[in-house]
């Protein structure tokens, strides 16, 4: 964690300003649910800098209203354009959703570090998610299906709110087709003629079939969902060190100079968001941390 | 405690009529002048010219949530032993635009600000203080990202170092080893004198900047006895302070109190007004404030000082992470002293005890941290 000097004193003159907003086209919207969006952002200067990892955010600005972090919700084989999916839960991701195809956009990142994607290889996959929480995951299925040999039994657990509340169903039936990614849903509440789980998403993890002594386990959600879905793979016995979950807290930089972030010693922006459990495991036994 | 000396050579004396010549090379140099000065009856550092601008014969009397200024029969320059205010608003503003936008078309343009590239030369320095520049050096100028507006600011920085030979009240440099004499990070080091009516400075150059604005100056060498009076005043104001922290072991020992009962003790007392993290030169967290003017037509970003004592500071969506005062202060109090070491190598105190002396109600991190720190 922060080990990694890339920037000498000498050479940083040419280091881009990681505090500058860099102006990007929205280049298609596309509406999720009714209070969700995905946007597709294309880079109005050139298109360096647009690599990233699966798990990585961009703060995300809108023009006099303010800036939040965002997951990046794309292909990351498709890496010409950022697509981030957004839930309106405030002022900014408001404005945010009500962008058009041909505004602007401002953009800083990508920020922050990446789900174990690599250090999974050979081994089960077990994505454990919930509502919008599935967005920062999707690039991780992107990318564990592009590489489909590379990895042993691949399962997706979800769970959303209502059945009409379920994100990216379009992916979803795509990848259900497959027939080598097992992805089991659930609702907290069934409406309509849903006939498939309901409860919460931990309870489909008895279930789920993977080889717990070679599994890696990601997790995002809120935190008491990570908790709770951390004692039940626990129990299936996947040990803290397989086991990774995504975090997030007030950002305003995103580089690890604002200070809001901070867990203990760790600055979630720069050194996560995705933690290793054991490394983060005091955040759920310490209350205020 | 291992003695304070001077270095074999180099080291000049400079008589406090000539101290003017001090001020006028550096200005002469193109250096904007920044030092104490009395306002609002506080020490407060600013803009000056001149040596009567100083705050000739002024001493600061700090204690836990007091401080006074009060006449002294000498005419010293550096008689107090701090500002009121630390040096790293001039590094790292209270308020830093960060960009502009105007609007073009369906969208908008980045305009980034010209880089600060004034040249400034600070005054009357602290060991201390120079002990928190180093630190912001580090968070600011040698991590994974740079923040160039810092390092812009920082590249054209003289430093006169002032040694300190009277210790306030709420100091405890001498334990966190960041004081009384400055022994790095510095263009000139000053050790102030007043012996039997002579009024002289030390002059130890840091840096070759330093030892080429020495040549300017109307300097001799010093004799042997005012070497050693000049080391004894030092030791005398290291063996004085009162307050220390462990600085060794204190990390270690607080990170095993993170439940320890004795925080809702303090929470009794704090107000949470941030007062601590406003004087604190080594307090770094800022907040973003975008605004846009009433045509539309132009939005910016302002970069402002945030305290980690706001509810504000840790809200997302749904409510704060630290809710309670006792959380906000352990934050506060845990990261200058347990999580700081993991995260910058050094701890995040540097004694100067700003934060005690401008607490509303006099609550003091050495006495907190000896309290938690008592038992295993």
């Amino acid at each position: 964690m922060g080990t990694q000097q890339t920037s000498k004193r000498s050479g940083a003159g040419t280091q881009p300003d990681p505090m500058l907003v860099r102006p990007f086209t929205v280049r298609r919207v596309r509406r999720e649910l009714p209070d969700t969006t995905t946007l597709e952002l294309k880079s109005q200067a050139d298109d360096a800098g647009m690599a990233f990892l699966p798990g990585q955010f961009n703060m995300l600005y809108t023009y006099g209203v303010g800036e939040v972090p965002i997951s990046i919700s794309g292909d990351l084989v498709k890496g010409e354009i950022f697509v981030h999916t957004i839930r309106v839960v405030g002022a900014v991701t408001r404005a945010i959703g009500k962008l058009k195809q041909g505004d602007t956009i401002g953009v800083r990142g990508p920020y922050g570090g990446s789900w174990p994607v690599e250090q999974a290889i050979g081994s089960d996959v077990v994505l454990v998610t919930g509502g919008i929480g599935l967005a920062p995951l999707r690039p991780v299925i992107y990318y564990l299906l592009a590489n489909r040999e590379k990895y042993g039994r691949l399962v997706l657990l979800y769970g959303a709110r209502t059945p009409e509340e379920i994100l990216f169903r379009r992916d979803l039936e795509k990848w259900r087709s497959r027939f080598d990614l097992d992805i089991q849903l659930t609702v907290d509440r069934a409406t309509g003629s849903w006939r498939g789980n309901v409860g919460v998403v931990t309870t489909l993890i008895e279930r789920a079939a993977f080889d717990p002594q070679h599994s890696t386990a990601m997790v995002c959600g809120p935190e008491i969902m990570m908790r709770f879905t951390a004692l039940e793979l626990e129990k299936q016995g996947i040990q803290h060190d397989r086991m990774y979950i995504s975090m997030e807290r007030n950002m305003k930089c995103g580089v690890g100079l604002c200070g809001h972030c901070q867990i203990g010693s760790s600055f979630v922006c720069r050194d996560g968001p995705i933690y290793r459990l054991d490394k983060m495991w005091s955040v759920f036994t310490r209350r205020e941390l | 405690m291992t003695e304070i000396t001077f270095p074999d050579k180099d080291v000049v004396v400079l008589e406090r009529k000539n101290f003017q010549s001090l001020l006028d090379a550096l200005s002469d140099s193109g250096y904007e002048l920044l030092g104490p000065t009395v306002r609002d009856s506080a020490i407060v550092y600013e803009r000056i010219h001149a040596v009567d601008e100083l705050p000739v014969g002024w001493v600061d009397v700090c204690e836990p949530g007091k401080y006074r200024l009060v006449k002294d029969k000498k005419k010293t320059l550096f008689g107090y032993t701090i500002g009121s205010q630390s040096w790293r608003r001039f590094l790292h503003p209270p308020t830093n635009k960060l960009w502009e936008a105007t609007r073009d078309g369906n969208g908008f343009k980045v305009i980034q600000p010209e880089p600060d590239q004034v040249k400034r030369a600070l005054i009357g320095v602290r060991s201390c203080e120079l002990a928190a520049l180093a630190i912001h050096d580090k968070i600011f100028s040698q991590g994974q990202y740079i923040d160039n507006s810092y390092r812009e600011r920082r590249r054209n920085l003289f430093v006169v170092a002032v040694n300190c030979v009277r210790p306030g009240g709420t100091c405890f440099c001498a334990s966190m080893k960041t004081g009384p004499k400055a022994t790095s990070g510095f263009d000139l080091a000053l050790t102030e004198m007043y012996v039997s009516n002579r009024h002289y400075f030390i002059v130890e150059p840091g840096s070759k900047a330093g030892k080429k604005l020495v040549d300017k100056l109307p300097v001799k060498q010093p004799k042997e006895s005012e070497i050693k009076a000049a080391q004894k005043e030092l030791n005398r104001a290291a063996a004085g302070m009162t307050r220390t922290i462990d600085s060794e072991h204190i990390g270690k020992l607080l990170n095993k109190k993170f439940d320890d009962p004795h925080w809702e003790t303090i929470a009794e007392r704090c107000l949470t007004c941030g007062n601590c993290t406003m004087v604190c030169p080594t307090c770094f967290c800022t907040n973003m404030e975008d605004s846009s003017d009433l045509t539309g037509q132009h939005a910016e970003r302002q970069r402002k000082w945030d305290s980690c004592f706001t509810m504000d500071y840790s809200y997302i969506h749904g409510g704060s992470i630290r809710s309670s005062v006792t959380s906000r202060y352990r934050q506060w109090m845990m990261h200058k002293l347990v999580y700081w070491q993991e995260q910058f190598g050094m701890l995040g105190c540097v004694g100067c005890g700003r934060c005690i002396t401008w607490c509303p109600v006099g609550i003091d991190i050495t006495e907190e941290a000896r309290q938690l720190t008592v038992t295993e």
